[in-house]
């Protein structure tokens, strides 16, 4: 399956209750010029809020630093869930701190949109080198990369004839206690993926999960290093990029590709219009999205690009070969509260 | 001679106030918010909902057990261990009393961490130790540290100095001459500590155990650790779940009220017990203790002691520092397996480092600072009866114990996002947010300290003409400036290991090391935090050490 309309979805549900207002196209595409760089190196600083492991994410930042010295990019990053809770907090306090946001759950990007926090940003690059399907028409925001939710498990823990093919094998009792997955309520990546699954598998699965023993983390990227520690022998979910990452450093580990499908998760990226270094925002956003930006993610982590400009990683599975559970933010954004409700009631925690 | 006026009313009005501010303010906002509905009209629907939901009754029950159990081990360990270190001539006793106060410069969510990667079912060191060791299957473990009695384990392990401070010092200050009298009149040893010892040594280890209880019952970050993996909640882990979004801090105000009250009856509690009779212990003068001779018992009492400092030293800084130097912490480290990896990704790469580094030592140098002087006023007050409505001030500095820091830092958060004072955002509501949360214990640690000094001494500095502040300054603090030292670095140190309300405080730009660390904790990378920690901790055991070179020089009591 090839990548769901996210911003699509996400601009329907944007848009729709402003029916009556004529719907603005992206703003004009501006360029990195040497006038943009030299405020954004007077501004010397740029704080990225971002849900990307840090193993990518600080790599990324310094070599953006190093593209334009000058410029320190200070990384934030938490589970997604809770950067959304930490801007809304700070931006509703006006607390002037966060200049780009990225996140894995593209549901909040409908939300930050909505109250008119984002500020359109497209460079003529992005303008002309991105799928349509990868960024908001109004140009609020864009996929920076896309990644899956995927199951993995430590190769010296589980036999060739239990390596379990996809979500419904888990829960036979063979699996007990030897579960770890992230959670909903911290990392947008299960949020997202616990959408996807409970749409495709209905809630009952979770509820039979729940009896599975599972070690209960919360980021998405955290099973991955359970299972290379040996403390689980099969993540359910988890951010796949680490999973492969970690083994080709030489972990023993392997990804499964469900039956049902694995869910895949965009990960948007905006520059915020209360940005306290709007001009360091906009070069930071148009250099990951630049080919050099995209590649680098693409080198460092193999996760899927946004731009056409720019091939997978090789030796990963193509994204078009995998099949991947439908992605809809709008729903994840109408039912967030839901899922984490029943989230609750199933796992205690 | 003309009687200047005397200071202390505006100082001790201003103390008053202060603590009004501090503490009134976010308390009297969560009231408010407790008590409002939806529409914004006044309603009890906020508690109604708390107690008829399980998802809230459940983590009130397991917190109780927690702080019981945890109350109940600290002391049964404490006690004992105080003893030896003060009262007998155990080998080594300097060295172990600097041990446990070390001990507790470690964030109880670092050992929690720790601890993971001791006593992780699987991956735990101590667990495929054993495993080796005894040929046990893989999927068995000796330890769980993700249940019950692992985080009850883990909190008293770190929770312990603190009852273990109090029953030592108390001890030291004891006079030798009521023993000696004691056996002089005949009484054994045995009497002698059932008649003599454990009586005045009981109120204060009901002061620790209450410490203890408060401690565990308010506690976040080891559970936020160890419990939500065994998947179940404390009160503290449920409260910063009602702060996911969409926050509900209506439900945790109204959470937070069961502590308050339990606090309240407990500390009452605590005063009926020790009811009417006089503590006073350190008079115009007395007697160095005289060491009980433990003969034959000496080698199995270091040797008990040095057990106990294996659980919250010696074994999770072993395994911190294996962690540090291995790319994956369930394997030891060995000499091909050896990588500066973690200290390169912490140092070179992770941009919060420095930041946070600098954030965390200036907010816990001022809030020491600021909080000792803070609690060495109000303890003055209120030992000596200074102003008509002491108590209250009492109670003000001891009523944020009540509160667990999660729940105070989103009253903070409701006070101090809105005008006059929009804080939000900078380091002051963090400063005002560490020296509420430390005052009471600061206060009672000081508050103890004005017990054991007989205001005889005070009283003849008033008689002579000195004023109130002039006597505090000549007599009172010389006596109480190791008390005051200890208070200082106590401050100093649980400032850094603060997290609660820090969790919910900082933004960006005012990042704290626990922040951090927690941080890092949720994606699990935990070589990088098995260098903050050590780095923290190193640098942490530098200015305590200074602080307490400062008052190893004049020395009230010979050695």
């Amino acid at each position: 399956m090839r990548r769901r309309q996210f911003v699509a979805a996400a601009a329907s549900t944007v848009l729709a209750p402003l029916g009556a207002r004529v719907l603005s196209a992206a703003p004009p595409p501006q360029a990195i010029t040497p006038t943009l760089i030299e405020a954004a190196k007077k501004e010397g600083k740029v704080t990225y809020y971002t849900a990307m492991d840090l193993s990518v994410a600080e790599p990324m930042a310094k070599a953006f630093e190093a593209k334009y010295p000058g410029i320190k990019v200070a990384v934030e990053r938490t589970g997604a869930e809770r950067l959304f809770n930490r801007i809304g907090q700070e931006v509703g306090s006006n607390i002037r701190r966060v200049d780009v946001a990225n996140s894995s759950d593209a549901a909040h990007f409908i939300v930050w949109k909505r109250q008119g926090w984002l500020e359109p940003f497209l460079t003529p690059d992005m303008a002309e080198n991105l799928p349509a399907d990868q960024r908001d028409p109004d140009g609020t925001f864009v996929n920076q990369r896309t990644h899956l939710s995927a199951i993995a498990y430590n190769t010296k823990l589980v036999k060739p004839e239990d390596v379990p093919r996809g979500f419904v094998d888990l829960l036979d009792p063979k699996y007990s206690g030897k579960l770890v997955k992230g959670h909903p309520g911290y990392s947008g990546t299960i949020m997202t993926a616990t959408q996807q699954l409970a749409k495709a598998l209905g809630w009952e699965y979770f509820e039979k999960l729940s009896r599975q023993k599972v070690l209960q983390v919360q980021s998405a990227t955290e099973p991955p290093k359970r299972i290379e520690a040996g403390e689980r022998a099969i993540a359910v979910d988890g951010s796949d990029y680490l999973f492969w990452m970690a083994k080709e450093r030489g972990a023993p580990i392997e990804v499964v590709h469900a039956v049902e499908g694995t869910p895949q998760i965009s990960n948007p990226m905006a520059v915020f219009r209360a940005s306290p270094n709007p001009n360091a925002a906009r070069l930071l956003v148009g250099w990951i999205m630049s080919p050099e930006g995209q590649e680098f993610i693409v080198n460092v982590s193999g996760q899927y690009p946004a731009n056409k400009l720019v091939k997978a990683k090789a030796g990963r599975p193509a994204l078009a070969s995998i099949k991947t559970l439908p992605e809809d933010p709008s729903e994840v954004e109408k039912t967030a509260d839901e899922i984490k409700t029943r989230y609750q009631r199933y796992f205690k925690v | 001679m003309t009687r200047s006026f005397d200071l202390s009313r505006t100082v001790l009005a201003a103390v008053a106030a202060l603590l009004a501010a501090m503490i009134a303010l976010p308390v009297g906002w969560l009231l408010v918010v407790s008590l409002t509905a939806k529409d914004g009209g006044v309603t009890l629907a906020n508690f109604v909902a708390l107690f008829t939901d399980p998802t809230f009754v459940d983590p009130l029950i397991t917190t109780l057990i927690i702080a019981c159990s945890v109350s109940a081990i600290c002391c049964l360990v404490a006690a004992p261990l105080g003893w030896l270190v003060a009262r007998t001539d155990m080998p080594f006793a300097r060295t172990i009393r600097m041990l446990v106060m070390a001990s507790l410069v470690t964030p109880p969510f670092v050992g929690a961490i720790a601890w993971e990667m001791l006593a992780a079912p699987n991956s735990g060191l101590l667990n495929q130790l054993w495993r080796l060791l005894s040929g046990m299957p893989p999927d068995e473990a000796l330890f769980d540290i993700y249940s019950l009695g692992g985080l009850i384990f883990v909190i008293s392990c770190y929770t312990f100095p603190y009852v273990f401070i109090l029953v030592a010092n108390a001890l030291d200050r004891m006079p030798g001459e009521l023993e000696d009298a004691s056996s002089m009149l005949g009484a054994r040893t045995w009497q002698t500590a059932r008649l003599i010892t454990v009586p005045l040594a009981l109120p204060t280890l009901l002061a620790g155990a209450l410490v203890a209880f408060l401690q565990a019952l308010n506690l976040f970050g080891s559970p936020a650790i160890l419990a939500i993996p065994a998947g179940f909640h404390t009160l503290t882990t449920r409260i910063w779940s009602l702060f996911q979004f969409p926050p509900k801090p209506e439900l945790a105000a109204a959470a937070s009220v069961p502590l308050l009250v339990l606090t309240v009856v407990l500390l009452r509690a605590q005063a009926m017990a020790l009811g009417r009779r006089g503590y006073a212990v350190l008079g115009g003068k007395y007697g160095a203790p005289r060491p009980i001779r433990l003969g034959l018992l000496r080698v199995p009492a270091v040797a008990l002691a040095l057990f106990v400092l294996a659980m919250p030293l010696f074994l999770p800084y072993a395994a911190l520092f294996n962690s540090a130097f291995s790319r994956v912490a369930s394997r030891i480290v060995g000499p091909e397996t050896i990588t500066l990896h973690n200290v390169k990704f912490t140092f070179l790469e992770l941009s919060s480092t420095m930041p946070a580094l600098k954030n965390t030592f200036l907010l816990a140098t001022a809030s020491a600072t600021l909080g000792a002087l803070l609690a060495l006023m109000i303890a003055y007050i209120v030992a000596r009866k200074a102003v008509r409505g002491y108590r209250a001030l009492g109670f003000l500095a001891t009523a944020p114990l009540a509160i667990p820091g999660i729940v105070l830092g989103v009253g903070l958060f409701l006070a101090y996002t809105r005008p006059p004072l929009a804080l939000y955002g900078t380091l002051w509501i963090l400063l005002i947010a560490f020296v509420t949360i430390e005052l009471p214990a600061a206060y009672q640690q000081l508050g103890s300290a004005f017990h054991a000094v007989h205001p005889e001494l005070e009283e003849a500095g008033r008689m002579l003409g000195a004023t109130r502040l002039r006597t505090l300054a000549d007599i009172t603090a010389p006596l109480l400036r190791s008390a005051v030292i200890a208070t200082w670095c106590f401050i100093f140190v649980a400032t850094i290991r603060e997290l609660s309300a820090a969790v919910i405080l900082f933004t960006s730009e005012t990042k704290v090391l626990s922040v951090l660390i927690f941080d890092l904790k949720e994606s699990g990378d935990v070589g990088a935090i098995a260098v903050l920690s050590l780095t923290m901790v190193a640098i942490t055991t530098v200015v305590i050490a200074a602080a307490n070179r400062l008052h190893a020089r004049p020395q009230s009591r010979p050695a």
